[in-house]
Parts: C-alpha cells; structure tokens; sequence
C-alpha cells in the first residue's frame, strides 16, 4: 500500500483538524466541579446514611430544610455536570467513528440535562412545598 | 530487497494487557478511576431518581426504597458508595499531581496505596452510620 500523495500543504491538512480551543475551560471546569464535590459528596452521603431507612416522613423532612435545599440543589448541578464532561471524554477517547461519537455526545448532554433539571425540579417542589 | 511487509496481524492495545503489558497499581488505579466515573455516572441517576420519588409522593418513594432495600438494591448501594469513596480520594491525588506535587514514583506509590485503604475506611465508616442510625 502506497500512501496516497496529497498536494495540500502542511498547515492547510491541519487547519480544521486540530484544537477547538476548548481544551483547557473543559480541563478547568472538570477540576473546579471536582474540587466542590469534594465536601459536597460527603456531606450528601454521611447525612443519608443518617436519615432512618426508608422514612418517607423522615427523607421529606430532611430535603426541605432550606439550608439541605440549597446544598443538594449544588451537588446536583456540580455532579451532572462533571459527570457530563466526564463521559464526554470516555466517549472521545473510545469512540472511533465519527458519526456514532456525535450521536453518543449529544444523548449523554442531554440525559445529563434532563437528569440536572429534573433533580432541581424535584428539591424546588419539595422545599417549596407543592 | 525484500518486499514491504504484509500486513499481518498484531495484537492490538486492548490485547496487550497482561500477556505484554505488565499491570502496576498506577495503571490499575487509573483504570479503575475511569470505570468508577462510568459506574458514578450511572448512580448519579439514583441519586436523582430518589429525590424524584420523594417529590413525586409516598407510594412512589416506598417503590423505590423497596427496591434500594431488597439485596441487589444494597448491593448497588454498597458498590456505589465504594465507588464514590474510590474516585473522590483518587480524584484528590489527581488534583496535587495537576498543581505539581507528588508525582515522583515513590510518592505516587504511596498516595495510590493511601487511596485505596481510605476509601475502604470511608466507605465503612458511612455503612457503620447507617446500621447503627
């Protein structure tokens, strides 16, 4: 197999083909969700460990604190979206082809954003009393 | 001079792994990271579906509970939580080594096996809670 010899230029093959310039606020917005996660999470699950089994009265009455409100209505925002561009980056390393890799990325931002705003949805109502 | 060489077939990356490709704990605890992103993600849609049932009233949080109650439900949870100890103190180590710190192999041994043993401490101190709460 030959290789097939291309007259275009060096640069010319490049451009369209290399960075998107998003590199770095995607590496950035990864650490920064990651580091508000930290006391986030832990607060989350070693205050759900907590609450007393399956108490409906009890879980009802802890999410409308307005002080747990606020904190969980955070780490839903902080978690989908690291989980967003988390999965985003698997979907980029391990997904070849092209076609497939942008159906996958756009079902994962929306499950993500249907996740995110049906959670909000969920602590709102609950907080705010329906 | 001899023929170019056909193109014959060659292990692959993903076949690499073990006969080739000796694993070390970096390695493993990188690729763990990675699935228990993956698995985190998934139960991140827990976490939702819970306080969607609660929103959504007793009869479907009691479906829900019933479920997270029952043995795979506990199992999930059990793996879940593990995996959430798992990454945030691997996710932890990740953010010294991208300011610059620890990444020297001695350290790096030593953080890795430090994530593995708090993150099993974590997770039985959060199990611990919710049987005696």
């Amino acid at each position: 197999m030959t290789p097939t010899k291309s007259y275009r230029s060096p640069l010319g093959r490049a451009r369209g083909l290399g960075s998107a310039k998003q590199g770095v606020h995607h590496f950035w917005m990864q650490r920064l969700s990651a580091i508000a996660l930290v006391p986030l999470t832990l607060w989350f699950v070693f205050s759900v460990a907590q609450l007393p089994g399956a108490s409906y009265s009890a879980a009802r009455h802890w999410v409308s604190a307005p002080s747990v409100a606020v904190f969980l209505l955070l780490l839903i925002a902080a978690l989908c979206y690291h989980s967003m561009l988390g999965i985003q980056v698997v979907i980029e390393d391990y997904v070849g082809r092209e076609g497939r890799k942008l159906v996958l990325l756009l079902l994962s931002k929306f499950i993500h954003i249907l996740a995110a705003v049906s959670g909000i949805f969920a602590v709102l109502s609950l907080a705010l009393g329906k | 001079m001899n023929s170019p060489s056909p193109n014959r077939e060659r292990p692959l990356s993903p076949f690499m792994l073990g006969p080739y490709y000796r694993f070390q704990l970096t390695s493993v605890l990188s690729f763990i990271h990675r699935l228990t992103g993956i698995g985190l993600s998934i139960g991140s849609f827990l976490l939702i579906g819970w306080l969607v049932a609660l929103a959504s009233g007793p009869w479907a949080h009691a479906a829900w509970s019933g479920h997270l109650g029952a043995w795979y439900g506990q199992v999930l949870l059990a793996g879940w939580s593990w995996a959430l100890m798992y990454h945030l103190c691997n996710g932890i180590r990740h953010l010294f080594w991208d300011v610059g710190l620890g990444f020297d192999l001695k350290t790096t041994y030593r953080s890795g096996y430090a994530v593995v043993a708090v993150s099993f401490l974590l997770t039985a101190g959060v199990w611990a809670l919710a049987c005696l709460g």
